[in-house]
């Protein structure tokens, strides 16, 4: 029998991976797949809680579902800005994007 | 009489037009659409006037006061507020008159004088507005009123006298016309100020008791009024922005430095007669030692200036003072016994306003003719411009004094009044008439005979002024020959009662006889081309000739009071507090806040993932003291 805190250890370890690389990635993309990191970590423990703590009931299980859904469209929404980035600066480094100052 | 109103409205909008829109309008385009308004508002001032008196006087046998228009503009509190609306009797509606007639010539006269300057639609909408504040002035049915107008037509003479604004003297002369001006109006403020806290409102006729105990603060109160009125008026000592105002052009110092605006405060000290008569007659008494001191001084700096608008200027300024000297005199408010002189100011007041006007405009054609202000352009140019010269005699002779032009017969009440108060005050104004016709035709004759400067004229043949320019000055003389039938005291008198004006046959032949001295004397020094005795008695009398060449220093005084005293020993202390003081306690403030800036800029870096370290770093943050709370 898996614990509920195992699997608890890895979503937090993906958690806090997604955090560093979006503070440390220069690249948007990397950026972006931090981000995806984070919402997965999220995902995981609501399926957990879910599972361990109220197996007679699914809220869990349809909102990690939804979730998933909501961080496709985001994606999708989040690489075309990206593409639109690049063919503006010819780049896609987030450090010259200092535009945003103003 | 509703339609008064628009006797001010008219010449406002056309203001607006005209300053708004006239330079997108050709020249000719602008000049006559004011003239045609000033024509429209002549006849209107002409048909109130002959409305007004021909409604009769009421049962008391005194024309009565009608205000026609009227609305509170500004309720101070209490019983106390301030009104604007028009007010018409006898003696608005003769200034109502004088000010649209000569109004409108000097709008016609400019269409040839000012043909082709810079800023012709400027000029007319300046006259324009000076045009609605002076009517604006006279038509106040409250003192407050009055001091609004007084302003606006202390604004149109600085903008006309400093249109030539690219002239270094035109722009120092205006900002002198304004200080000065300003200056005196600070009396008349204070004067009306303290004339509504104690009679309890700012309407010409108070209740008595208000008045009477008031005690002293009422005469205070009019003396302070009567500064003002100095300031505009251009009485000894604050006389010293007028010579300079003459920078303006030519008809502006006809319309504004001659005929209405200068007489402003004459007309206060008339409209507030009434007041001086019950309660502060030494006060009044006191005017007219300025007023006769002025003339004197006046009328002596004029007999030496070499420029003819100088010249005219200080005569202007003597005359003024022989009408504050006229309303001076009055001891009662009968002109049967001590009030008369009240009815001769404003009769000479109209007569001047004319022949004054006529004087300047005929001054203007000959600077046009000759390009030059200075006496010695000029000298026989009575065979150049016969029409000019015709109507310049006739203003010189009335001026002078002599029978049957108006000058005449008002100058004679004048006097008649002033022997009535005191024979000195009677011998000394006429000793000043004679004065008066002594400068005049030292004037006349240097322009018209003498010297004539023949290079020049060879050089530059003058030629008589177009006929827009000669029209206003025939009409003007016409009413100067016919001014003084008019039988004034029917329609303006000091207790409003009819009058029937005499000729006292002694002081009309002494002051008939001195003015034909002085003429005589003036026609044996300067009519002929060699003038040895003027020039002796300059040469002999050097040091007298030059310091009323110079207005006795006066200017001098004053350059020395504001620069020497006043700049240096009040403003430059005051300028230093000012910079270092109060400024650097300001910049203190800009710079620690400047200092702040740059030290929190940083924050705003632009990098997305800087701000979601803070953002992490703030949750973080947040969570663990909650976390320590609960």
């Amino acid at each position: 029998m898996i614990k509920m805190e195992y699997y608890l250890v890895v979503s937090t370890i993906m958690m806090f991976v997604g955090i560093y690389g979006f503070v440390t990635r220069r690249n948007l993309l990397a950026m972006l797949i931090s981000v995806e990191l984070i919402l997965n970590s999220v995902d995981i423990n609501f399926v957990v809680f879910n599972r361990f703590l109220f197996p007679e009931q699914l809220e869990g299980f349809f909102f990690t579902l939804f979730a998933i859904g909501i961080s496709a469209a985001e994606t999708a929404v989040a690489i075309a800005i990206i593409i639109n980035i690049y063919r503006n600066i010819r780049n896609i480094d987030a450090k010259s994007l200092r535009e945003m100052k103003w | 009489m509703e339609y008064t109103i628009l006797i001010l409205l008219l010449p406002f909008v056309s203001f607006l037009v005209l300053g708004l829109a006239g330079m997108k309008m050709r020249p000719v385009v602008a000049g006559a659409v004011g003239t045609a308004v000033l024509a429209v508002v002549a006849l209107l001032s002409w048909w109130t006037a002959f409305e007004y008196f021909s409604a009769g006087r009421d049962a008391a046998g005194v024309f009565p006061t009608v205000i026609p228009w009227n609305t509170v503009w500004l309720p101070i509190g209490g019983a106390l507020h301030i009104d604007l609306g028009v007010l018409l009797d006898p003696i608005s509606v003769m200034m109502l008159v004088v000010i649209s007639t000569v109004s409108l010539m000097v709008h016609i006269y400019s269409l040839g004088y000012m043909k082709g300057e810079r800023g012709f639609q400027r000029y007319y909408a300046f006259l324009a507005l000076f045009t609605m504040s002076m009517m604006g002035l006279v038509v106040a049915t409250n003192i407050f009123q009055m001091y609004l107008f007084w302003e606006l037509v202390g604004v149109s003479s600085y903008l006309l006298i400093g249109f030539y604004y690219t002239k270094k003297e035109a722009v120092a002369a205006s900002k002198k016309a304004f200080i000065v001006t300003r200056f005196a109006d600070l009396g008349f403020l204070i004067g009306i100020l303290i004339y509504g806290y104690y009679a309890g409102t700012f309407s010409f006729t108070p209740e008595a008791h208000a008045l009477v105990a008031a005690g002293t603060m009422i005469p205070l109160a009019l003396g302070l009024m009567f500064v003002g009125g100095a300031g505009k008026s251009a009485m000894f000592p604050l006389h010293i922005w007028l010579p300079d105002a003459m920078e303006g052009p030519t008809p502006v110092s006809a319309l504004i430095h001659a005929a209405t605006m200068v007489v402003a405060g004459v007309y206060l000290v008339a409209r507030m007669f009434p007041l001086f008569i019950g309660y502060a007659p030494e006060v009044l008494h006191w005017t007219a030692y300025i007023g006769a001191f002025t003339a004197l001084y006046a009328a002596v700096v004029a007999c030496v200036q070499s420029d003819i608008k100088r010249v005219l200027a200080f005569s202007t300024i003597s005359q003024i003072g022989f009408m504050i000297v006229a309303l001076g005199v009055c001891t009662s408010a009968d002109p049967h016994t001590g009030g008369l002189g009240y009815m001769a100011s404003m009769f000479h007041l109209f007569t001047h306003a004319m022949f004054k006007a006529l004087l300047f405009l005929g001054a203007g054609c000959i600077i046009h003719a000759v390009h030059s202000n200075e006496m010695s352009a000029m000298g026989g140019l009575r065979r150049y411009m016969p029409l000019t010269h015709a109507t310049f005699l006739v203003a010189c002779l009335a001026i002078a004094g002599i029978w049957p032009l108006s000058g005449f017969f008002s100058k004679d009440e004048i006097l008649t009044a002033c022997f009535a108060f005191s024979p000195v005050m009677g011998w000394t104004m006429t000793a000043i008439a004679g004065l008066t016709a002594f400068y005049m035709f030292r004037l006349y004759y240097g322009i018209f005979w003498g010297t004539e400067n023949r290079e020049l004229h060879a050089a530059h043949t003058p030629h008589e002024a177009p006929l827009t320019m000669t029209l206003p000055l025939v009409f003007l003389a016409a009413v100067t020959c016919v001014a003084g039938f008019i039988p004034f005291g029917e329609f303006v008198s000091a207790d409003g009662a009819a009058y029937a004006i005499h000729i006292d046959t002694g002081v009309a032949a002494v002051s008939l006889c001195v003015a034909a001295a002085a003429i005589a004397l003036a026609t044996w020094m300067y009519a002929r081309d060699r003038q040895p005795v003027a020039d002796k008695l300059a040469a002999t009398f050097s040091g007298l000739h030059r310091a009323a060449y110079r207005r006795f220093y006066i200017d001098e005084v004053y350059q020395f009071i504001s620069h020497r005293v006043i700049f240096a020993c009040i403003s430059t202390p005051i300028a230093w507090f000012d910079r270092h003081v109060v400024d650097g306690f300001m910049n203190l403030l800009a710079r620690g806040a400047n200092g702040a800036a740059w030290l929190i800029r940083d924050m705003q870096s632009g990098s997305v993932q800087r701000y979601c370290i803070w953002f992490l770093g703030g949750a973080l943050g947040l969570t663990v003291l909650i976390l320590l709370i609960c």
